[in-house]
């Protein structure tokens, strides 16, 4: 399998704040990887700079084999990283509909397909984002993203503060999205949700990868060291 | 009644008013009635042009009365040549509105798209400074341009000519105004449906989460704001043929003041909100305007109740809140 995404040495700082002192992570093509880590550890950072939604002071992005540190966040997008954002941040004022075509881009994923995957979203087409539901949000948000028709889906705290129900159908999907061969890139604290879907762990400790391994050898000796509360 | 519906009643009934009142009076012979009528299409055509920048992607332009002096001046020059039988750059002057406003489109697009990629890389008072700024050069420019009349502006003699339409007749010339506000309201509501009105609209939400699913938001801004140039542009061509004459005044400040008071009244981003604006304002230039000199004043205390008040214009007093507004 070849690697879609190779973080190497991530360096990030918010003003004279460094948050990154050298991530590094890689995800395979098909393969689903777990970025987990406490609260500040450097989870949403991670993501925000692989979008290209934060300057890089050192180190470097690779998709799809091509350096993209230097692009802006919109090219990054247009490459096929496609990405669902913590707390869903749906454009509020614009329509389902309108939500989901401002983010088209040629590809297998267009509005029929997406509304067939969450048919909620066709209910619900011309309500305005604002309105939804949380967990409606939510299904927006991954609608949004594979309207970008994404090589990797990043997903950053995508069931967070959902009815378990709703939790349970955002991840249904998730695995859906993972068994059709989409990479997937996915950040959450719930390790008994995410952990079965996850081929390979990364976590941080302090901006930096403290752990990275299977899923299958995330020890409970690990979990407490680096995720327990 | 959803909000929807009710819009789109009030748009249809904007509509046939705007075409009923001329109607009649071309019958009862008022032609003063339908010159009224075809002032407010083609402010209505140029508050289109700003709603597009203004209403849908959030740019407060304070210098669209460039556009419109350009494609006025356009009109002016073309009709003065032709009238004359002189070369311009060696080419033929012209009497037919068809190339003139071909003509005005594309220099109003040039300009903005100048104009656009400067200032579209500043945002706020800056970006109302800065296309404030670019308008008063154009308004200083033609003010020394004494080949075109400078001060004094310039008179078209004859009435450039529409193709089948005698436009000396002022019905006739109204049908031409109206055929082209309903184009431009047609190309207004087709784009904002389209992905491009979507994108456009979510960068004025926010222009990072829009780049986050690949939208540029300058390229997209940038393209928007060429087209509301182009438009305007074709405003100004009519505007320059229905009052058959062209001076630095459509490039002032006032008149993009004017432009901005349009939408506002009418409603920001509503299809409609152009139409009833530029009603409201040439009514209120008439009707109070014979009564007291101060009728600003009026329509300065409207304008106030309509921020305060009704921030969705007419249109959002009467149909509620905008569907993304």
């Amino acid at each position: 399998m070849t690697a879609v995404l190779e973080l190497e040495a991530l360096e990030v700082y918010y003003g004279a704040s460094q948050a990154l002192f050298g991530v590094n992570l890689e995800v395979r093509e098909g393969q689903a990887v777990a970025l987990m880590g406490r609260n500040g550890m450097g989870k949403t950072t991670t993501i925000a700079t692989t979008c290209r939604m934060l300057p890089l002071r050192g180190g470097a992005v690779r998709f799809g084999g091509r350096d993209i540190s230097a692009l802006p966040a919109f090219r990054a997008a247009r490459l096929g990283l496609g990405l669902v954002p913590e707390g869903r941040r749906c454009f509020p004022n614009l329509s389902v509909t309108e939500n989901l075509i401002a983010a088209a881009r040629p590809g297998p994923w267009d509005l029929a397909r997406v509304r067939a995957f969450f048919p909620r979203l066709q209910e619900r087409a011309d309500q305005l984002a604002a309105t939804l539901s949380g967990g409606e949000q939510q299904m927006l948000a991954i609608g949004r993203a594979l309207m970008t028709n994404p090589r990797l889906l990043l997903l950053d705290e995508a069931t967070e503060g959902l009815a378990p129900v709703i939790r349970q159908e955002i991840w249904s999907a998730i695995a859906s999205l993972k068994s059709e061969g989409l990479s997937l890139l996915m950040v959450d604290k719930t390790l008994s949700e995410i952990l079965p879907l996850a081929d390979h762990c990364v976590i941080l400790e302090r901006g930096q990868t403290a752990w990275q391994g299977k899923a299958k050898d995330l020890t409970e000796e690990i979990t407490d060291m680096y995720l327990g509360v | 009644m959803d909000n929807l519906r009710k819009e789109w009643l009030l748009n249809a009934l904007l509509a046939a008013a705007l075409f009923m009142v001329p109607f009649w009076a071309w019958i009862a012979s008022e032609p003063f009635i339908i010159t009224l009528a075809t002032r407010i299409a083609i402010l209505a055509i140029a508050g289109v042009g700003l709603n597009i920048a203004l209403g849908l992607g959030g740019m407060v332009s304070f210098g669209h009365a460039l556009y419109l002096g350009i494609g006025g001046y356009v009109a002016g020059i073309a009709a003065h040549h032709a009238f004359h039988g002189t070369p311009i750059l060696g080419l033929p002057g012209t009497n037919q509105m068809l190339p003139i406003w071909a003509i005005a489109m594309l220099f109003s697009g040039a300009i903005a798209a100048i104009v656009g990629a400067l200032s579209l890389r500043t945002s706020g008072i800056f970006f109302i400074m800065i296309t404030l700024a670019f308008a008063q050069m154009g308004f200083f420019f033609t003010l020394s341009w004494p080949a075109y009349g400078g001060e004094d502006g310039l008179p078209i003699f004859m009435r450039n000519q529409f193709p089948g339409l005698n436009t000396a007749r002022p019905w006739e010339l109204f049908l031409v105004a109206y055929g082209v506000l309903i184009l431009t309201l047609g190309v207004f509501a087709t784009l904002r449906a389209a992905r491009f009105g979507a994108a456009l609209m979510a960068i004025r939400q926010n222009p990072d989460r829009a780049a986050a699913i690949g939208i540029s938001p300058f390229g997209i801004k940038l393209v928007a704001f060429i087209l509301s140039g182009m438009i305007t542009g074709l405003a100004g061509a009519m505007m320059a043929d229905l009052t058959r004459f062209v001076s630095p005044a459509m490039m002032a400040w006032t008149m993009s003041g004017e432009l901005i008071v349009i939408i506002i009244l009418g409603g920001v981003g509503r299809l409609f909100g152009p139409v009833a604006g530029a009603a409201i304002l040439v009514g209120f230039e008439v009707f109070f305007g014979g009564l007291t000199e101060h009728w600003k004043l009026w329509l300065g205390l409207v304008l106030l109740a309509v921020v305060l008040f009704a921030r969705g214009g007419l249109i959002g007093l009467i149909a509620g809140r905008a569907q993304n507004g």
